[in-house]
């Protein structure tokens, strides 16, 4: 039992940068934009907060410099995919090899530096219940965030009017700027909130998760989201799911070790994304269920009176 | 007002002007960048652009380097102009370092002319392998493939660094991840006597040839063009998509492979952790800057070569982190984006032209 609730536990933990990069990637993609920049502004949080963070001792100020870094990464990108309309593809993919080549001269002269992370906080009551109380409320205050983030932005999809603009727009751009609304603003609003969201998925890596910086500390899990996102329909809830399932995959190797087993790390470092290719041929099954949860406009630059 | 206009028709000049202005800007930009660094522009850009090939040995660095881009940017010029954005082309680089390695050490004792051509056919067809799963998912499961060829990455990285830790790895080698040297059958012979230019280089420029000769004179070029400009079109003439998914993935990860065979044979001799430094993704970058066109992709890979050897250079002569290298990289596919955009829209300095809503305007027709 013991054992359980500490692999859940880390589930939990390895999940959460997971889950804050693709619910910010889901506002996004509702929004008809497809930004596979997920990676560069990730990491590009992530540097940004760990040098703020060592170099003012404060947590809180290298989450907020995390978030503005991961804002002015998007804001290139809509620069490029929303005003100019360029591909999307091609912009998203330009933002990851640009940040990846960034965060790596900003962080050149900090590899090696460490800093105290973030600790856990456990909240009175809730944290006192069997398993549940360790896995989901003796934790990080980040984890805390990720979880009402997550039901703040289904409210917001579902039950608030901002969430039905979005929506509109991401389904149908010419009808929503036939209605009066700005297409292009609010598009930059849903890119720059994802931004943000993968701002805060990299300070969570450099100052919860490992509190260190490496390059390309990420390994891929930008891509993972992308996934995660088709996967979960764009619905909140089942990112939150699909979120921990990956935590678990990505834990396994500890695990393993953990019950003594001998297998290579290299081999067992590969499930992260062995199961992300397994979970889109898992999808291949049904393709109409993809189409109709997929956001109509996903993916095309609109130009207004084009 | 600054108004962004739609074209009448795509600007083909902007069309090449594009990747010099691309260059201009991130050259300026890395002058400002030096200066707000405190170092002297001018010496930080001739250490970055002129003096890693002011000799013949720098030339022949640039040639080393350029072949991988060079192999790599060939395939995936098949497959980006048929719109299919396979980004794995340093998957199938790290197979076909892995595929040549296995069985170059396997061959270690051989002699004989056989050994390279072998050990370089396991390289390519390790990297179709790979392509062909990407290929596989994509055609027959309709799975993406930016996706699957990412995740097919990290998984060849994997891969490779577990043969390097385990099957493969030199027990005389001092504990240190890699493999025996290969026998001297299974190397790359050098093109230039005295440099460490190889072979491979010759094996990039043929596959440019190789590239123009599809897109320009044969058939299957023609229908990997139409299926990339309007895949409705080509369904309609009867070009089998799958068909076509299937040649452009399978040539990307053949040249990608020899790319990497070339590599393993060529100047390490040796299966190594650090086999690539990230040249499938920087032939990404080659791929657009060359226009998809094999001159194009020649001159690109040219100067991505450089940022390599000019990102060295710099971290010896002014002590700056070599991550310049990718920032630099970063920089000009941005830029390159950038101004790309320029290529379907044009900017106009005036107020918008509104339409008269009940007057027939003739004016406004011609202006049309």
């Amino acid at each position: 039992m013991e054992l359980l609730t500490n692999i859940l536990a880390a589930m939990v933990v390895a999940g959460t940068p997971l889950l804050l990069v693709a619910l910010g990637e889901l506002i996004c993609e509702r929004s008809g934009v497809l930004n596979l920049g997920q990676e560069g502004m990730m990491l590009m949080g992530a540097v940004a907060g760990f040098v703020a963070t060592l170099s003012t001792g404060s947590l809180a100020l290298g989450v907020a410099v995390a978030i503005l870094a991961g804002v002015g990464m998007s804001l290139l990108f809509a620069f490029m995919a929303v005003t100019l309309a360029a591909n999307q593809y091609a912009a998203g993919l330009a933002l990851t090899i640009f940040g990846t080549g960034l965060s790596a001269f900003v962080g050149a002269g900090f590899v090696g530096e460490s800093i105290d992370g973030f600790d856990r906080v456990a909240i009175p009551l809730l944290s006192n219940l069997p398993v549940i109380g360790r896995v989901f409320f003796h934790q990080d205050p980040l984890v805390y965030f990720s979880l009402v983030a997550c039901a703040g932005i289904a409210l917001f999809l579902h039950q608030s009017r901002g969430g039905l603009l979005l929506r509109a727009v991401g389904e149908s751009p010419e009808s929503a700027n036939a209605n009066g609304l700005k297409v292009l603003t609010i598009r930059y609003l849903a890119v720059a909130f994802g931004g943000a969201m993968a701002g805060l998925a990299g300070a969570y890596l450099s100052l919860a998760y490992t509190p260190m910086w490496t390059e390309n500390m990420t390994a891929g899990r930008g891509w993972i989201a992308l996934a995660l996102v088709v996967f979960a329909t764009w619905r909140p809830e089942r990112v939150l799911l699909g979120a921990y399932l990956f935590g678990a995959a990505s834990i396994l190797h500890l695990v393993l070790q953990g019950l003594g087993w001998r297998a290579s790390t290299e081999l067992l470092a590969m499930l992260p994304y062995v199961v992300t290719i397994v979970m889109l041929i898992l999808l291949s099954f049904n393709p109409v269920r993809t189409r109709l949860n997929t956001p109509l406009s996903l993916g095309q630059p609109y130009r207004p009176g084009h | 007002m600054l108004q962004l206009e739609r074209r009448p028709v795509d600007s083909s000049l902007m069309r090449w002007a594009s990747p010099v202005l691309a260059l201009v800007l991130t050259v300026i930009t890395g002058f400002v960048l030096f200066l707000a660094l405190g170092k002297d522009p001018v010496e930080g850009l001739t250490f970055f652009f002129i003096t890693p090939i002011s000799d013949l040995v720098g030339l022949a660095e640039l040639g080393l380097k350029m072949a991988p881009l060079l192999l790599c940017a060939a395939g995936l010029t098949v497959c980006y102009r048929a719109k299919l954005w396979n980004i794995g082309a340093e998957g199938h680089f790290l197979m076909g370092a892995l595929g040549a390695s296995v069985v170059a050490v396997a061959l270690v004792d051989m002699s004989g002319f056989w050994v390279l051509p072998v050990v370089l056919l396991a390289g390519v067809l390790a990297g179709m392998l790979w392509a062909g799963i990407a290929s596989g998912l994509k055609t027959y499961l309709n799975c993406n493939e930016i996706l699957t060829t990412i995740m097919l990455n990290y998984i060849a990285l994997n891969l490779l660094l577990y043969t390097v830790h385990g099957p493969l790895k030199d027990p005389m080698g001092f504990g240190f991840p890699q493999s025996v040297m290969f026998a001297d059958s299974a190397l790359l012979p050098a093109l230039i006597p005295g440099t460490r230019l190889h072979l491979g280089l010759a094996f990039g420029l043929l596959a440019a040839v190789a590239v123009w000769v599809l897109f320009a004179r044969s058939f299957i070029g023609f229908q990997l063009n139409v299926v990339g400009q309007d895949h409705r079109a080509a369904a309609f003439a009867g070009f089998g998509a799958r068909r076509l998914t299937w040649f452009a993935f399978l040539v990307g990860g053949a040249t990608a492979g020899l790319a990497g065979a070339s590599e393993v044979t060529g100047p390490i001799g040796q299966l190594v952790p650090q086999v690539s430094p990230g040249y499938g993704y920087t032939a990404i970058i080659v791929v657009f800057l060359g226009r998809m066109h094999a001159l194009g992709i020649i001159a690109a890979s040219a100067l991505l070569a450089l940022t390599f050897i000019g990102g060295e250079m710099l971290q010896i002569a002014m002590n700056m982190p070599k991550a310049v290298t990718g920032l630099f990289q970063g920089l000009l596919l941005f830029y390159l984006l950038t101004c790309d955009a320029f290529i379907h829209y044009r900017i106009r300095l005036r107020a918008p032209v509104r339409k008269p809503t009940h007057v027939a305007a003739p004016a406004a027709t011609q202006e049309a």
